[in-house]
């Protein structure tokens, strides 16, 4: 009998050792690009990695990269659910209805959408409100610039990357009547070969400050060659362009990961819309370089420290839209349902938006 | 020193081993590489080749998404192998995928919401037709001016790049999108949506197609006075102009055919998993084809095969990347070598390695 006990015993050892492994919390996560592009999908593996540092065995973090936008990664959505994923972070725009269909098949699991709008009951939206942090390198730009031209790399024309050209210009232009800026759509998010083409584009027709909103270091190794300015985008980008690079919009995204992640290993996840900015650290400003005379540098974290503090809108008017319409009157600031589907340009930036 | 001299005749047999041994020799590189990388290769390779089959969590699923993602590589190369025989070089299939998917989804637009099984056929034909028109820029250049096919066809990709971003930014952008670049949804109509026939194996009617174009393509290459005529020009273009085939028709023909079985796979492909046309829908299948038209030595029964491997690295690859931990990047690089050590292969096949001291 005592050999049975034993068996019994191993057996419930084995059962609770079973249930300790079930308990594990999953978390997948899926990159539009690879993690070494130093730039979006890096910062979203480095909030994957403070999850794994909050938790440590609690948690098991699956993730993978490159997934292209579209039936491939709905693919493998289904493939992280299947293998016992708790909740899902799609890091890229495109992933958006992969993640409601996927969701629709999988209501035990959560999905987290990053930068979307559309939600279910077992989807969450989240984004940053980067068109914060192009405000402060708005500004810099702006008094930085001795062309007066500023060039612009946009990836697709979203409400997201409109946003951002706009809030730009709007900043330097406050700053610098005098100027300009240049748009190039390059319809990637991730392409270094594309991405340094336009950027070669912008400064042969006279730009002096480079900013993107693709994911690779690409616009900024450019500018170092080139001898011009530029801004980090996404990460730091400090390494690309130790001369180069003036300041830079870093996403942080480990809080949120770890809050979320935190949620559903306490039962008390629900589906959230969340668009945070500079105040709760989402969008950090890197450190202004020693290049950025002292009194720019101070009028930029003023500006950081009022978005921050809440007295400070960049979109506040008076601002008229391209074709000369009023949008906002003097002192009324806009509301996140514009700002959310914003798809035409301010008055002033040149060029047709792609619509 | 060493050199390589012609065989007189190449094995046969050894031809159709060919592949075998580089998928074989590539296991065990690949093993290598994901040793060096610290990860356990067997487990890797049983990964890659078999979880997507036996896996009992993943196996349901990817059983029914290997056809999806063999689907297009195996209509695309299909097209392209008979160009690649009568030594016609589409390289721009991807260019011909996009353009057939935005003349055929832009038939389906301008119908919409019409209903009717009616619909999704006239689609298809559109799609054929608008990659086969992409494909006769470079047959009507080649034929009249004698410029490359290779360059021209693969310049028209990134134009057809460029005219998909225009369009689903202009004139076949969704009224209901909000302004992001896509066009409305053609799974969410029933007429415009690619029936699933059988699902266990991820049969949607495109892959039907395929295949039944796959056999098409064998008796039109085997049994056919056009198929004897293609084969004769890539094999002897001298003998070909003597037996009286016109070379201008081989170009347009086989050009033609690869263009229409691209724009085909690309209306399906909208139509089918990606839903709706975005710039993202183009994963590179056009790409992709080139090489399972290779692995499948040209042959519509190895391309089906070939079709299928390459679709099997591609979900095995993701199922490593999510149970080991293994970057894409390296997923790719396994891909790669498959090619390599084909053409390698192929050399060894052809070519003999001889020692010959050199003569002074």
């Amino acid at each position: 009998m005592k050999f049975t006990t034993t068996l019994a015993a191993a057996a419930a050892l084995a059962l609770g050792l079973g249930g300790s492994a079930i308990a594990q919390t999953k978390a997948g996560f899926i990159y539009v690009g690879p993690v070494g592009d130093l730039g979006w999908s890096y910062e979203h593996d480095q909030g994957r990695q403070a999850v794994v540092e909050a938790f440590g065995d609690a948690v098991e973090t699956t993730y993978v990269e490159s997934v292209p936008e579209g039936a491939d990664a709905e693919r493998v959505m289904t493939q992280m659910a299947l293998g016992g994923a708790d909740i899902i972070f799609t890091t890229s725009f495109g992933y958006m209805d992969p993640t409601l269909n996927v969701a629709a098949k999988f209501p035990n699991v959560k999905f987290e959408h990053a930068t979307g709008y559309k939600r279910a009951d077992n989807v969450s939206t989240y984004s940053a409100r980067f068109y914060e942090g192009r405000h402060v390198i708005g500004l810099i730009a702006g008094r930085m610039t001795e062309s007066n031209t500023v060039g612009y790399i946009a990836s697709f024309p979203i409400p997201e990357v409109v946003r951002g050209i706009n809030a730009a210009y709007l900043a330097a232009k406050s700053v610098n009547p005098d100027v300009q800026f240049k748009v190039v759509w390059v319809y990637t998010w991730f392409d270094p070969g594309k991405e340094a083409d336009a950027a070669n584009a912008l400064i042969e027709q006279g730009a002096d400050v480079i900013m993107q909103h693709t994911d690779s270091p690409a616009a900024m190794t450019i500018a170092e060659e080139k001898g011009i300015f530029a801004f980090g985008q996404a990460s730091d980008m400090m390494q690309f362009g130790p001369t180069a690079r003036l300041s830079s919009i870093i996403d942080n995204w480990g809080p949120y990961y770890v809050e979320r992640v935190k949620a559903v290993m306490d039962g008390t996840w629900a589906s959230v819309d969340t668009w945070d900015g500079i105040a709760p650290g989402m969008v950090e400003i890197g450190e202004f370089s020693d290049r950025i005379p002292a009194d720019v540098q101070a009028e930029a974290q003023a500006a950081s420290d009022a978005i921050a503090a809440g007295t400070l809108h960049p979109f506040t008017g008076p601002i008229n839209k391209q074709d000369g319409s009023v949008w906002l009157a003097a002192g009324e600031t806009a509301d996140d349902g514009t700002l959310a589907g914003m798809n035409f340009y301010v008055e002033g930036v040149e060029g047709e938006l792609p619509n | 020193m060493l050199r390589l001299e012609p065989r007189q005749q190449a094995s046969s047999t050894m031809r159709w081993l060919t592949p075998i041994l580089a998928v074989a020799i590539t296991m065990v590189m690949g093993g290598f590489l994901f040793a060096a990388m610290g990860k356990d290769p067997f487990e890797a390779i049983k990964i890659i080749f078999l979880d997507p089959f036996f896996h009992e969590t993943f196996g349901p699923y990817s059983r029914s998404q290997l056809m999806v993602k063999a689907g297009p590589l195996i209509l695309i190369a299909t097209g392209l192998s008979i160009g690649f025989r009568a030594g016609v070089w589409n390289i721009g299939a991807e260019g011909q995928f996009v353009m057939g998917a935005i003349a055929g989804g832009a038939v389906g637009l301008a119908l919409y919401p019409a209903e009717g099984i009616w619909v999704l056929p006239l689609m298809t034909i559109a799609g054929a037709l608008g990659g086969m028109a992409w494909a006769m820029i470079p047959a009507f250049l080649k034929i009249k001016f004698n410029t490359n096919e290779i360059l021209v066809s693969l310049m028209l990709v990134y134009v057809a790049y460029n005219f998909l971003a225009a369009m689903v930014t202009g004139p076949l952008k969704s009224p209901d999108g909000f302004g992001f670049p896509e066009s409305r949804s053609f799974t969410s109509v029933d007429s415009t949506h690619l029936p699933m026939i059988y699902e266990p194996l991820g049969m949607h009617a495109g892959v039907m197609v395929a295949l039944a174009l796959v056999i098409a393509a064998y008796v039109m290459m085997e049994r056919h006075l056009l198929g004897f005529q293609i084969r004769l020009t890539g094999e002897s273009p001298r003998a070909a102009k003597f037996a009286g085939v016109n070379p201008a028709i081989i170009v347009a023909v086989t050009l033609g055919i690869s263009g229409a079985l691209a724009g085909m796979a690309g209306l399906f492909e909208v139509t089918g998993p990606a839903g709706k046309l975005t710039t993202n829908f183009p994963v590179g299948y056009g790409f992709t084809a080139i090489i399972v038209a290779f692995l499948g030595r040209l042959n519509p029964i190895g391309i089906v095969l070939a079709g299928l491997l390459m679709a099997l690295t591609y979900i095995g690859g993701e199922l490593a990347q999510l149970s080991l931990g293994i970057p894409a990047a390296a997923i790719s690089v396994f891909q790669g070598m498959m090619l390599f050590f084909l053409l390698a292969v192929d050399v060894f096949v052809n070519y003999r390695l001889v020692w010959k001291k050199e003569v002074k």
